[in-house]
């Protein structure tokens, strides 16, 4: 029971903070400061996740496959290879180094 | 569409490693469908397979699900969606089709892209969703397949259109330092919004150097590491 009373909370909490952003008054973004800002923080936020999905386990930094499996998606992107070919190299990686070091 | 694809990876990932915290299929289909966040997902049952108190696990989820508040600003402006449709469209705010909207260069193909994007992402990743809470138990250990890697590649692939600029490789990096460096003295979910803060102090570091400006984007400077 507590798990759905969870699952309740987030999806209630993550659907009103998505809604929030929508429902900002257009006039509010007219000014140029705002406009740059509300660019550069989708940046920041997704480089911010990415290094956490890759290098964080709970509160911990760790340093594992899903690194060099990063590491091969970015020489991929470098190489202006398509998207699915960039996630399929992270995961053929990943999995691969796994198997070697067991 | 490549998107769709590589995000239904996650999605059978995110129903393998549910069910596999002890989430039955019915909690795992209903976190896809009803919060429909990938991150905030994956940081709910992780959290809840840990032993984690379950208001403290929601709470870490819904704190990285705030970054969606600050994408359906930006998306609110590139969209100019009435009123109605709003609450609709809303549940669709997320990483992939902030990303794939922003990179489209008309209101038209802005909402063509959002829409289908949506559309497809939100289908796949409830499909596969399933598929993985029903298959865990054939499919194993998940990781040794390399699948948890998908999410943060998908996240990289989506990100680096968006560096152009020294500005916004500055952010980055200073994002990434923050995040990283806070991960162990923040509780869940915090580092990254604190990261967020990138954005404000390289726009307020610029300014201070060239007075005044706040013109066309793409002109920044900025150093690596200046968000602190």
């Amino acid at each position: 029971m507590t798990i759905w009373i969870a699952i309740g909370v987030t999806a209630v909490g993550c659907y009103v903070v998505k809604l929030t952003g929508l429902l900002v008054p257009a006039g509010v973004l007219e000014r140029p400061l705002v406009r740059r800002l509300a660019a550069l923080l989708p940046v920041a936020l997704l480089a911010a996740l990415t290094a956490q999905q890759t290098f964080a386990d709970g509160r911990l930094l760790v340093v594992d496959a899903k690194a060099a499996g990063l590491a091969a998606a970015a020489v991929a992107l470098l190489l202006r290879a398509p998207f699915l070919l960039v996630v399929g190299a992270a995961v053929v990686v990943t999995a691969g180094v796994r198997a070697m070091t067991g | 569409m490549g998107v769709g694809i590589a995000v239904g990876l996650s999605g059978f990932a995110f129903g393998v490693t549910s069910a596999g915290g002890g989430l039955t299929v019915a909690q795992t289909c209903a976190l896809s469908l009803l919060v429909f966040t990938g991150a905030s997902q994956f940081a709910l049952v992780g959290a809840l397979a840990s032993g984690g108190n379950p208001l403290t696990a929601a709470a870490g989820a819904f704190f990285l699900g705030v970054r969606n508040a600050f994408y359906g600003l930006r998306l609110s402006q590139l969209l100019a969606l009435p009123r109605a449709v709003r609450p609709f469209a809303a549940q669709w705010v997320i990483d992939e089709t902030t990303a794939v909207a922003l990179a489209q260069p008309t209101r038209r193909s802005v909402r063509i892209g959002f829409t289908v994007t949506g559309l497809s992402l939100y289908t796949l990743w409830n499909l596969t969703t399933l598929l993985g809470a029903v298959g865990a138990d054939a499919i194993g250990d998940t990781d040794a397949w390399g699948l948890d890697a998908a999410g943060p590649a998908v996240f990289l692939a989506l990100l680096a259109p968006m560096l152009k600029t020294t500005m916004e490789r500055a952010v980055a990096v200073a994002a990434v330092v923050l995040g990283l460096g806070l991960l162990s003295v923040l509780p869940a979910g915090v580092p990254v919004l604190v990261a967020a803060l990138a954005a404000p102090a390289a726009l307020y570091v610029e300014g201070r150097r060239r007075p005044g400006s706040g013109g066309r984007p793409g002109t920044g400077h900025g150093a690596p590491g200046e968000g602190r």
